[in-house]
This record gives C-alpha cells, structure tokens and sequence, in this order.
C-alpha cells in the first residue's frame, strides 16, 4: 500500500477521535453547568426563605440577636460571592448559623407551636437537603469531568481544545473550621 | 459512581429485551400450538402475535396507571406532605432524574413502590404508616432504593415482566380450554391418532409450564433488582446505615400486610406485602431476598 494512505489513514482517525473527545467533554461540560444551576436555584430558595424566618422568630426571641444577625450575614455574603469557592463557603456558613439558630429555638415552646415557624422549619430543612444533594451531584459530574481531562491521552488534547479542570462546590479545610458560630 | 448506575441502566435494556425475546418465543410457541389445534398453525402464530402487541401497548402505557388504583394509593400533593415532596426532590436532584409524582395509601403497614414506565412518567408510593414511623433519615433510604429502581428502568422492566405474564398465562389458558372444547373434535376428524396425542401432551405441557416459568425468571430478577436497588439508594444518600435501619423497622413491623397487595403488585414494593415466609420452595417463589441478608450487605458498605 502506498505509504501516503497509511498517513491519511493515521490522520483521518486521530481526528475523528478529538472530534469524540471534543463532543463527549462538551457534555460533560454543560452537565457541570447544569447541575451548578440545580445548587444555585436551591441556594436561592432558601436566601429567599430567610427573610421570612427571621421576622418569625424575632418576636420570641429576646436575648439572642447576634444568632440571628449571623444568619443574615451569611445570607448576604452568598449573594455576594464571586467564585464557585466562596459561594461554598459562604453557604456552608449559612447552613451552620441555621443550625446553631434552629438548636436555640429549643429553649422557646411557643415558637416552637407556632405553626408558621414549623412550616419554615420544614421549608429551610429540606432545602437544606436539596442543596446537599445537588452539591453531591455537582461534585460527582465536575469529578467525572476531571478525571476524563486529566487521563491520558485525554490530556494532551483537552489543553489544545482549551478545557480546564472545574472546581468543586466545597469550602477549603481550613477555612470550614474558621467559620465559629456564636451562640 | 455516576459510571456504576450507568452500566446497570444499560445492563437492564439489554435483559429486558432479552426478557422480551423470551417472551416472544413463548407467545409464538403457544400460538403455534393453539393454532395446530384449530388446524391451522399460522393463524394461531398471527393471532398470538398481534394479541400479545396489542395487550402489552396497553398495559405499557397505562400499567401504571392501573397498578397505582389497584393498591389503593392516592396522589398527594406537596402542600399535604411536604416532608414527603423534600426528601423526593432532594434525591431526585441527586440521582438526576425529575421528581416523580407522589402517592399515598392509607395503611399501617411499613411499605413502599415505584411505578411507571420510564422517569419521566414515575410515581412513589408510601404508607402513611410508613411516614409515621421513619425519621428523616430512614424515609431518605427508602426514597433512595426507590428512586434507583427509577432510574435503572427496573419500574419499565418490572412492568413488562408482569404484562408479558399476563398475556402468556392467558393464551396458555385459552390453549387448555380449547383441549377441552372445540380444538379436540377438528383434529380427531383429521384423523392423525399418533400425532394428536403428541400434540395434546406437549401442548397441556406447555399450557400449564410457561406461566411458572415466566412467574420465575420474574422473580429471580425482581430479587437481584432489590440488592441493586439497595447498593444504589446507598449511593444516592451516601448514608447505608439510613436504609439500613429502616429495613430493621420493617422487619419488626408486627403487621407486614398491605391490605390492597396482592400477588401482581407484590414484587413492586420495598419489602413484600405478605406475611413472612421461609422455605426452599417460598424462597423461590418470593420476590424479594430475606431483609436480614440486605440489612447485612448495607452494613458492609
């Protein structure tokens, strides 16, 4: 066979495999922009949930205004963050000043009969869950992502085609420890 | 892990045409018989077939539908259950699926099941007795198993299975009847003794085997499902020990029996719906493997 067709052969199917490449990346890719929108609707849900909450419980609650200044401090630092990082670690925040807010509601039986506030609580619960879950799943494409961009011999073409590694939704070690709730 | 799920998805379109092959062949096998009986052999084969297409359109399209009335379960909306809707959008969000419809039936019993024909069109069933004694966790773990039975198609393949059943037992009924009846006088007018007694013994064999061994090859992989179903719900919540527990509830429930379940919904809940049998012959016959051996494979996770 004439060596000019085994070029054009070995050529013709190293393209066809980047144009696989290319495509399956490209899926994967809008996959991590799906699934980040799934968080940021569900971190809005409960930024909107907010609000609410603590107008309900401000009427009980006498002597723990900085629990409630605190959670709506967190709130506004997510409407504020810029990258995927502080985002997490903003909604980790949140979701620990809840927390430390939702324990102090124990100590008042009144609020906690209140019909509006236990709906509330259910609400911010189980949204609380969905970003959990959506986290989850964010992480688990952008890992699938990752691997396949850094595989060989992925990676000699995934930097060509100007693919980069995604980020993860998570807050750093060290700062998740940094965030202190105050009782 | 998102890879693990996706092999079984495609693992199970694959088994379910083969199922459905099976099937075929079955149909096709009895059709011929019915037809020898009524002296004509392509006449059965055509009319099976296309019997059998039309019956299983639908019970394809409206199972369930008609699954979900039979037991009893009634839709809910989120305002009534909210707790139910959470944990169903949240792993729904997980497992990446939409979030499917929600029922309820009204019983003390600890059960559940997923229906529908693709996740699209998926409902989840619970008991109110269900709801009333799992905590968060543990509803999550059932949500879980049922979701991954969603999403691996086992709530189309389930469906199928007891469709195509549905309509073999049937065609093996008329083949039996027609022994009895008018088949009987035609052939012997043809006068063919010997193979007309052949004839006869291979079709009653027929007749009277292909339901069973279709009620087996069902539950053998309805049981296979439930472990699948279990690993994968564990992946979902990333919390074995939710499930876990949930089922040790179950196990404990002293009152096991949904009212409205019966033998062609059993293998679509969690657990199944009737008092516990032991045994070589039941454990062949159930649809679900013992909770024991499912708790202790989601303690090893």
């Amino acid at each position: 066979m004439n060596p000019a067709w085994i070029i054009l052969i070995v050529v013709a199917v190293i393209v066809l495999l980047i144009i696989f490449l290319y495509n399956s990346l490209i899926r994967l890719k809008n996959q991590v922009k799906n699934s980040f929108a799934q968080i940021d609707v569900q971190l809005k849900r409960r930024n909107d949930l907010i609000p609410n909450l603590v107008e309900t419980v401000k009427g009980y609650m006498k002597h723990e205004k900085e629990t409630l200044e605190n959670v709506t401090r967190a709130r506004s630092a997510i409407l504020k963050a810029k990258n995927i990082e502080d985002k997490a670690k903003a909604s980790n925040m949140l979701s620990d000043t809840l927390k430390s807010l939702f324990a102090v509601t124990e100590n008042y039986p009144d609020l906690k009969a209140n019909q509006n506030f236990m709906q509330l609580q259910e609400e911010i619960t189980g949204t609380e869950n969905k970003i959990s879950y959506a986290r989850q799943h964010f992480n688990d494409i952008v890992m699938v992502f990752n691997t396949k961009i850094q595989t060989f011999p992925n990676n000699m073409f995934a930097n060509m085609l100007h693919f980069k590694e995604e980020a993860m939704f998570e807050a750093k070690e060290e700062e998740r420890k940094n965030v202190k709730v105050k009782f | 892990m998102t890879r693990l799920m996706f092999d079984e998805v495609r693992g199970n379109k694959i088994r379910s045409w083969l199922l459905v092959s099976f099937f075929i062949v079955l149909i096709g096998l009895l059709g011929a018989v019915i037809g020898l009986v009524y002296n004509n052999l392509y006449l059965g084969l055509a009319i099976a077939l296309v019997f059998s297409l039309i019956y299983s359109m639908i019970g394809f399209f409206s199972g369930g539908s008609m699954i979900l009335s039979l037991s009893g379960a009634k839709p809910v909306t989120k305002k009534e259950y909210p707790h139910l809707y959470h944990t169903l959008e949240g792993l729904a969000i997980a497992a990446d699926i939409p979030t499917p419809k929600g029922y309820v039936i009204e019983d003390s019993a600890l059960n559940a099941f997923a229906t529908g024909r693709d996740p699209k069109h998926a409902s989840v069933t619970v008991t109110t007795g269900l709801l009333k004694v799992m905590d968060r966790q543990e509803l999550e773990g059932v949500i879980a198993h049922e979701l991954s039975h969603v999403k691996n198609y086992d709530i189309r393949f389930m469906m199928l299975t007891a469709v195509l059943i549905g309509i073999v037992t049937l065609l093996s009924d008329f083949l039996l009847r027609s022994f009895l009846w008018g088949g009987g006088r035609r052939r012997s007018s043809k006068s063919s003794g010997n193979l007309g007694l052949i004839l006869i013994v291979a079709g009653l064999l027929l007749a009277i085997l292909t339901p069973i061994i279709g009620q087996l090859v069902k539950l053998a992989i309805s049981r296979k499902r439930e472990y699948m179903a279990d690993a994968n719900g564990a992946i979902l919540t990333r919390y074995p020990p939710g499930l876990a527990s949930a089922l040790a509830k179950i196990a404990k429930d002293p009152d096991p029996l949904v009212d409205k379940a019966n033998k062609a919904t059993a293998h679509l809940f969690i657990s199944t719906p009737f008092r516990d049998t032991k045994g070589f012959v039941n454990g062949l016959f159930s649809t679900h493997p013992s909770i024991e051996e499912r708790i202790r494979r989601l303690n090893e996770m």
